[in-house]
């Protein structure tokens, strides 16, 4: 998880909407032979740098060099690594796409012993756990956002977006221990048996709270989720409504709207570009957690119909799995979860960033 | 509730007009910075007076006290007496929504909001009446055409206003606040963002709209305050300097201040 | 239809009222959510608190991890571990991600290749860590056919780059074009007038985000799994199995055994210290250079 600062999707957009640098050429590279008038006092001439003697001159042209070559490399490095990590994970499961093929994908077998490995269990409870955390998140990060960007008074402010933004920066395995040492059991006695009674009498929907309280499960992995993704919603949603333009929403508040309707009506609707990116963000992070999910999913290789059922994430099964596999199918099994993960978590980032890149042009242009 | 109108002494510049906004003593700030001194004049009823006056003279500061739009910003308060039918805006218990629903505004640039032209109009309506769908679509038609627009957007009203030309979006935003019908109508330099052909439309409507509201409009424009109002206020450093009837300050002002400002001797 | 005036503006009309009522709601809705949202981190860090708290004995920094059962013991080697690996991978990625985020912000502009790796870093800042330590699994630990530090190191500094390179893009984007013209007015080369005043004039945020990779990566288990794994002893060699903090309390915790969950939660307590220290510092830092 991200440290606390508001390094988020947005970050970009609001730096280039604040230096909004113009396209200038490039530096020249002789830039360091610049003249001295003769007609200076000497006092003067004495105090201005004179100009490097032409070995130093020839010296710091191959350094420039030098130096911006580096820095290119360094962006080489950083361009290649999404595609090195793409290929090292399609060569890993080579054995086992070729042993599998597409099927792989709705086996819902898992067996070391039989050798015969499927996809289903773990890509369910991935979906679900993120859908249940998406389900909670959103609304209470637009909740936090609304309160932060319109009701907080200005002192309390940056206070209480720390504070927000603290979950973020909280490991997740502590995020784990705490939801399997602390959470879980009290869930178990007080809650779940209520949600039990209260949703599962409900025909059809019932089905979802089905089973025997055991605190873990695929619904606890989803709530803790959905904590630690709040920081990451809220911090975007804060950027994108901080950038509506204040005459707009004191045109319908001129009108005699309130909040809500200033905002749900007015404001949300005209940010729903950076709104949107923030969720896929939101939803990106969820998906590739590992360490709190694994701790509170419970590890079962089996898939149910009720939330409250453990179940099995690609990351909690790679984490508890991959330094035991015996045999290399196994292990190129593993990674081919591995990279079913990557790619919908690339999907889903890049689903992001495109939108938020959208939103930063539009703001660009309307500005 | 009635429409009072306040008597005024005969002396005043607005004569025997009834006025329907009666400023007394204001002041207002920014934090620490006394931005309005002691600010008094009588608004008449409807007609349309103007504040003119150089950048940073506090005009735009005075038409937002009148919706109390500066209330959402915590830095900012006013002190003092607006009177509007017989209650002192500041100070009245009740809601300010209410109150914003009587006085609207209008802005530098035009805010349509992120729906269709037919929503935006509805957006005000829906806050206070429910009318079914034909009542509705009347209603929309009225303020359009009231706002001179509806010929030109009748065929794409479910079209998003971003979608319009900007003095066309700016008449959409006039006919979004005088949907709901307001006893007032603020316009904070409406057509500083507009091309002269787009303002001379506005200017039109300014006249037509002064004969069911009462109009302010703050303009840096002094050619437009000569040519579309009945009322002029001129306004330098937080002050009221001078207030009477257009052709009074313009041809004849009665402060050296004003008649320098007017004569272009400072800008 | 002329203007009459509009009845429908006043206190007594029942949409007005629902909607009143509907906003006081949700108004306290979002306020609710606030309180919901500071709740759980309250929740947690008290728990760390009082379960870290019994844990928290200065034999946890001078004894090793114990085998289970035993009745003492530390987290000396797992402390020792974690501290070489965050260090290294620190050292590695530093100055890859400076370099890169250098490139973005001072020679790339308008470059295809700024541009993506823009765009692709920001996709890696969010990757899932598990992903980046089967990366270093698949590329070297197969490879070399062993767990070290090395792998380690290098599986966290694949994330402290992607931090680095964002938060120098951002920072340098922010040093005024005015300070870059008057370095070079005065003569100055490029690569001086980057390192010694672009940098310098950056310096603040960019530390900012050094300290903020550190905490992100302190806290890192995933990518350790199976690159460092874990080691019952202290080992300083970089070269084999490293124990860290992440993992041991991982196996602790998992554990059935009372002893090592007490240690775990010391551990956690130790971890999130240093990671809150560090975001406290961060912060502090960038607010000074305003």
């Amino acid at each position: 998880m991200e440290g606390g600062f508001r390094v988020t999707q947005a970050g970009p957009m609001q730096q280039h909407l604040k230096t909004s640098r113009p396209a200038s050429p490039p530096l020249p590279m002789n830039t360091a032979t610049l003249p001295i008038s003769q007609t200076q006092e000497s006092v003067e001439a004495r105090a201005r740098p004179v100009p490097p003697a032409p070995r130093e001159r020839a010296g710091n042209a191959f350094a420039d060099i030098l130096f911006t070559n580096l820095t290119r490399a360094a962006a080489l490095l950083v361009f290649s690594l999404l595609a090195a990590i793409m290929l090292s994970l399609v060569a890993g499961s080579g054995m086992s796409i070729m042993k599998f093929g597409p099927a792989f994908l709705w086996n819902a077998e898992w067996d070391p012993v039989q050798q015969n490995f499927g996809a289903l269990v773990p890509i369910f409870g991935t979906l679900v756990t993120a859908a249940i955390a998406m389900i909670i998140a959103v609304p209470v990060s637009f909740g936090i956002a609304l309160f932060l960007t319109e009701l907080s008074p200005k002192w309390l402010k940056r206070p209480l977006g720390t504070a927000i933004e603290l979950l973020a920066a909280i490991p997740s395995i502590i995020y784990g221990m705490w939801g399997l040492f602390v959470f879980s059991p009290l869930f178990m006695e007080y809650v779940q048996p209520f949600m039990i009674k209260t949703f599962g009498a409900i025909p059809g929907v019932g089905l979802l709270f089905g089973g025997p309280p055991m605190g873990i499960g695929m619904f606890t992995a989803g709530l803790i989720l959905s904590i630690m993704v709040i920081p990451f919603i809220t911090a975007v949603m804060r950027d994108v409504f901080d950038l509506v333009p204040p005459m707009l929403k004191e045109s319908a508040y001129g009108l005699g709207g309130t909040t809500w309707e200033v905002m749900y009506q007015v404001v949300l609707p005209y940010t729903k570009v950076g709104v949107v990116g923030g969720v896929m963000l939101g939803l990106g992070r969820a998906l590739g957690e590992t360490m709190a999910v694994t701790f509170v999913i419970g590890n079962a290789h089996q898939l149910s119909p009720s939330l409250f059922a453990p179940g099995n994430s690609i990351a909690s099964a790679l984490a508890n799995e991959f330094t035991e596999a015996v045999g290399d199918l196994y292990s190129s099994a593993l990674i081919e979860l591995g990279l079913i993960l990557f790619l919908i978590t690339i999907v889903v980032l890049a689903f992001s960033k495109l939108m938020l890149s959208r939103l930063a042009r539009q703001e660009g242009a309307r500005s | 509730m009635n429409t009072v109108a306040e008597p005024i002494a005969a002396s005043s510049p607005t004569g025997a007009l009834p006025s329907k906004l009666m400023v007394n003593d204001l002041n207002f700030y920014y934090g620490g910075f006394h931005a309005l001194r002691n600010v008094s004049l009588a608004i008449p009823e409807k007609c349309v007076t103007a504040f003119i006056g150089p950048s940073g003279c506090g005009k735009s500061t005075l038409l937002r006290t009148f919706n109390r739009m500066f209330e959402l910003y915590p830095e900012q308060r006013a002190e003092g007496e607006i009177m509007m039918n017989g209650e002192n805006l500041l100070t009245t218990k009740r809601d300010v929504g209410l109150l914003r629903a009587q006085v609207g505004m209008v802005f530098q640039k035009p805010t349509p909001f992120p729906m269709s032209i037919y929503d935006n109009i509805a957006f005000g309506i829906k806050l206070f009446e429910s009318l079914n769908r034909s009542e509705m679509e009347d209603r929309v038609e009225w303020a359009l055409s009231k706002a001179a627009l509806w010929n030109e957007v009748k065929d794409k009203l479910k079209q998003s206003g971003n979608g319009l030309s900007g003095g066309q979006q700016q008449r959409l935003c006039i006919a979004r606040a005088i949907a709901i019908k307001p006893q007032v109508l603020l316009m904070d330099e409406p057509c500083s963002a507009l091309d002269p052909i787009s303002t001379g439309y506005i200017e039109e409507l300014i006249t037509e709209l002064k004969k069911d509201y009462t109009v302010v409009i703050v303009t840096h424009n002094m050619q437009q305050a000569a040519r579309a109002s009945d009322f002029t206020a001129y306004m330098y450093l937080g002050e009221l300097i001078e207030f009477g009837k257009t052709d009074d300050i313009f041809v004849q002002p009665k402060k050296k201040q004003t008649e320098d400002y007017i004569t272009g001797r400072f800008g | 239809m002329s203007a009459v005036l509009n009845t429908a503006i006043s206190e007594d009309n029942p949409i007005y009222k629902s909607r009143r009522l509907k906003n006081r709601v949700l108004m306290g809705v979002s306020l609710a959510m606030l309180i919901y949202g500071l709740a759980w981190l309250a929740w947690i860090l008290a728990t760390l608190l009082w379960e870290g708290a019994s844990a928290l004995r200065p034999s946890i920094l001078t004894q090793m991890t114990p085998p289970p059962g035993a009745k003492d013991g530390g987290l000396a080697n797992a402390i020792w571990g974690s501290l070489m690996m965050v260090g290294a991978g620190t050292l590695i990625g530093t100055p890859v991600g400076v370099l890169a985020g250098t490139y973005l912000a001072e020679f790339g502009r308008g470059s295809w290749l700024a541009s993506s790796t823009r765009f692709l870093n920001d996709m890696l800042l969010s990757a899932p860590s598990i992903i980046i330590g089967l990366f270093v699994y698949t590329v070297y630990v197969a490879q070399v056919r062993h767990f070290s530090g090395w792998a380690g190191a290098l599986a966290l500094a694949l994330i402290v780059i992607p931090v680095v390179v964002r938060t120098t893009d951002d920072m340098l984007k922010l040093v005024p074009n005015s300070v870059r013209e008057a370095a070079v007015a005065l003569g100055c080369p490029l690569w001086k007038m980057v390192t010694m005043v672009c940098y310098r004039a950056a310096r603040a945020g960019i530390m900012t985000g050094v300290l903020l990779a550190i905490a992100r990566v302190s806290g890192e288990t995933a990518p350790l799994l199976f690159t460092a794994l874990n080691n019952q002893f202290f080992n300083s060699n970089m070269n084999a199995p490293m124990a860290n903090l992440p993992v041991v309390i991982f196996q602790f915790a998992m554990s059935p055994y009372e002893d090592w969950q007490r240690l775990a939660w010391g551990g956690a307590a130790l971890i999130t210290a240093a990671v809150l220290l560090l975001n406290i510092v961060a912060r502090f830092i960038l607010s000074r250079s305003k």
